[in-house]
């Protein structure tokens, strides 16, 4: 199996891949100045690919998770509540860390139950999770607003006060920044003995406790980085859109994350970005003609992928950056 | 709490259990013939229920006798369970048996999203409701309180028909045997010449059935909404896995101790109804991992 080589994004094996990604990330910091319409939508796309990120981490070990809207719920709301609590919508990096701190707390809570199974209990105690968070987040509406949700002011940032269209540019690039910052740490993660090690619970479980790893431990580390992520998601999220509501708990929210988890490509960590642009950009023009029909289409294409094309958009992109690589082999020789 | 309401959440709960026992063992015994836990199985149950209504309310206002609407039922959930669960398992579920078990969880989980979104396209968002059932059998008194004939009795005799069915299905028929067998070794099976390919063909829309007639003998004691389908394969499941998934017998008893807690939460803490399920669940889970009935696996090196 070609562990370590899976892991590599296709873009970083040459300097020409770090060169091009230095590309994309100067061509991208240009957004605001180039084209401000298309910076919100932008700015969501960074947001929910480390979310997906989250998904994609869990997926290297074998495992989907159902219920990851949970944390990514959890992260909306403590931007909310705390937010209201400091008055003002709070700092940006004070509600940010705390979104990451509690996020990691539920997922200790759960993850402790939930990563003593595997496969299909996994990703069903997950959906059972999220839909009990679902379920206090509307029935107490006292506190969480039922299902109208909770405002989310607009923080300050790192103690400077913005207007709204100087804060849309800061939340542009503090949600580039985390996104591409995010990707590479889990690139790094995956690549060290203990991301090895969560892969391996995918090839072969009773293995890795013969060379002395606890399962258990490896998948926890995996469960709460992966639940860390999607915190960080549904802040920066919340933040965008203003609002945080029960509805990010729902199965529907945890559907879409896997399907552009899938869409982009479990293989590696770029596969978050893509997915999530392909997924919004698509659902951005073409929801509008479809809406009643959107899960439908999201279920047929994700049944697609699955048969047909089960590496998603990277793995078609890497499969023909191979396939190019072997032609020039062979014309040199 | 009064004994009278005591007796009411007791009657409640009965129903309750009897409706989500038919949805878990259909879950559980695909589970245990098929090894695929088909998340797609809350869609039968809330497309039996609104093709129940559709069928039971058409006939009612074309002025057939309402009793009909009993065999609609019945209809309902064999015709959801035979053309759905028969395409899905024929078209879908034989080219996925081989692959890897988390590309099997996502492909039912894709049928789920699009069956959830056909629903809604066929009967929008509005609220169905059925009651003709439920006013024709009128009510029962017990212990000092009037409760309908058709939750107190009809619901549970289904239940335990249902059960008895299923077991003298499996043990003292040919057809039953042959699922076992498949059960136990499907290459053995074939090699003895079962059609093994025909024994899960049959077994799924059974299962699909049994959910379908869940969802179909449920509609006249609720109003049917969108969302049904979601809620119930996350209870069916947290049914199964307390009993330990692929055990029928378990899942009647894991149904019964799961629908009363959560009625007599109705009445205790109302606030914590949709939690009650869950947390019996977790702690089942974390004394036994495999269910309360289930033995524990052997790992394969």
């Amino acid at each position: 199996m070609a562990i370590t080589t899976s892991s590599l994004p296709a873009a970083a094996r040459t300097p020409w891949g770090w060169i091009l990604l230095a590309l994309l990330l100067v061509a991208l910091a240009a957004v605001p100045f180039l084209s401000a319409s298309s910076q919100t939508f932008l700015s969501i796309v960074y947001a929910k690919s480390v979310a997906v990120l989250g998904l994609i981490l869990l997926l290297q070990a074998g495992q989907v998770s159902f219920g990851h809207g949970m944390f990514f719920a959890t992260g909306a709301f403590t931007v909310a509540f705390l937010g209201r609590w400091m008055g003002g919508g709070g700092d940006l990096g004070v509600v940010l860390l705390a979104s990451i701190a509690t996020s990691v707390l539920l997922a200790l809570v759960v993850g402790v139950f939930v990563v003593r199974y595997r496969y299909i209990f996994f990703g069903m105690l997950n959906l059972a999770f999220s839909m009990v968070l679902y379920a206090i987040l509307e029935k107490f509406f006292h506190l969480t607003g039922g299902s109208d949700g909770l405002r989310i002011r607009r923080p300050t940032a790192f103690g400077i006060g913005f207007t709204r269209s100087e804060f849309d540019t800061v939340l542009y690039y503090l949600t580039l920044a985390l996104a591409f910052l995010c990707a590479l740490l889990i690139w790094r993660y995956l690549k060290s003995p203990l991301g090895q090690a969560l892969k391996a619970i995918k090839s072969n479980e009773t293995r890795l406790e013969y060379i002395g790893l606890s399962a258990r431990f490896v998948m926890l580390t995996g469960y709460v980085i992966s639940a860390a992520l999607c915190g960080i998601g549904g802040a920066l999220l919340g933040i965008i859109q203003g609002i945080a509501t029960p509805e990010y708990s729902y199965w529907t929210r945890s559907a879409e994350f896997v399907f552009i988890a899938i869409l982009g490509g479990v293989g590696h960590v770029a596969g978050a970005l893509t997915g999530t642009f392909v997924y919004e950009a698509v659902r951005t023009y073409a929801a509008a003609f479809v809406a009643d029909s959107w899960q439908l289409i999201l279920g047929a294409v994700l049944l697609a992928i699955i048969l047909k094309a089960p590496n998603g958009i990277t793995g078609l992109v890497e499969g023909m950056v191979a396939r190019r690589r072997a032609g020039q082999g062979e014309d040199a020789r | 709490m009064s004994f009278d309401t005591l007796v009411l959440a007791v009657c409640d709960g009965v129903a309750y259990a009897s409706l989500v026992f038919l949805v878990a063992v259909g879950l559980t015994f695909i589970f245990g013939v098929l090894g695929v836990l088909n998340i797609a199985h809350g869609s039968f149950y809330a497309l039996g229920a609104y093709l129940a209504v559709t069928l039971g309310l058409t006939m009612v206002k074309a002025g057939y006798n309402p009793w009909l609407t009993f065999p609609a039922l019945f209809v309902a959930a064999v015709l959801i369970g035979a053309v759905l669960g028969g395409l899905m398992e024929k078209y879908l579920l034989q080219r996925i048996y081989d692959k890897e078990q988390v590309l099997q969880i996502l492909v039912t989980f894709a049928v789920f999203m699009m069956l959830e979104n056909i629903q809604r396209l066929v009967w929008g968002v509005q609220p169905y409701f059925m009651s003709q059932p439920v006013q024709l059998l009128g009510n029962v008194s017990l212990l000092g309180i009037s409760y309908t004939a058709y939750q107190t009795l009809f619901l549970p005799v289904m239940a335990i028909i249902v059960l008895i069915g299923l077991r003298t299905f499996l043990r003292h028929t040919s057809a039953g045997a042959q699922i076992l067998a498949v059960t136990e070794d499907r290459e053995a099976a074939s090699a003895i010449g079962i059609n093994a390919q025909k024994v899960y063909f049959v077994t799924f829309i059974v299962g699909a059935s049994l959910a379908a007639l869940g969802g179909a003998l449920a509609a006249p004691t609720t109003s049917i909404m969108p969302g049904m389908g979601a809620e119930m394969i996350v209870l069916s499941f947290a049914v199964a896995a307390t009993a330990g998934l692929g055990q029928i017998e378990g899942a009647a008893v894991a149904a019964l101790m799961i629908g009363l807690g959560r009625s007599l939460a109705v009445y205790v803490a109302p606030e914590f109804e949709v939690l009650v399920p869950y947390i019996l669940m977790v702690i089942v889970l974390i004394f036994r991992p495999s269910g309360l009935f289930g033995a524990p696996q052997l790992r394969k090196i």
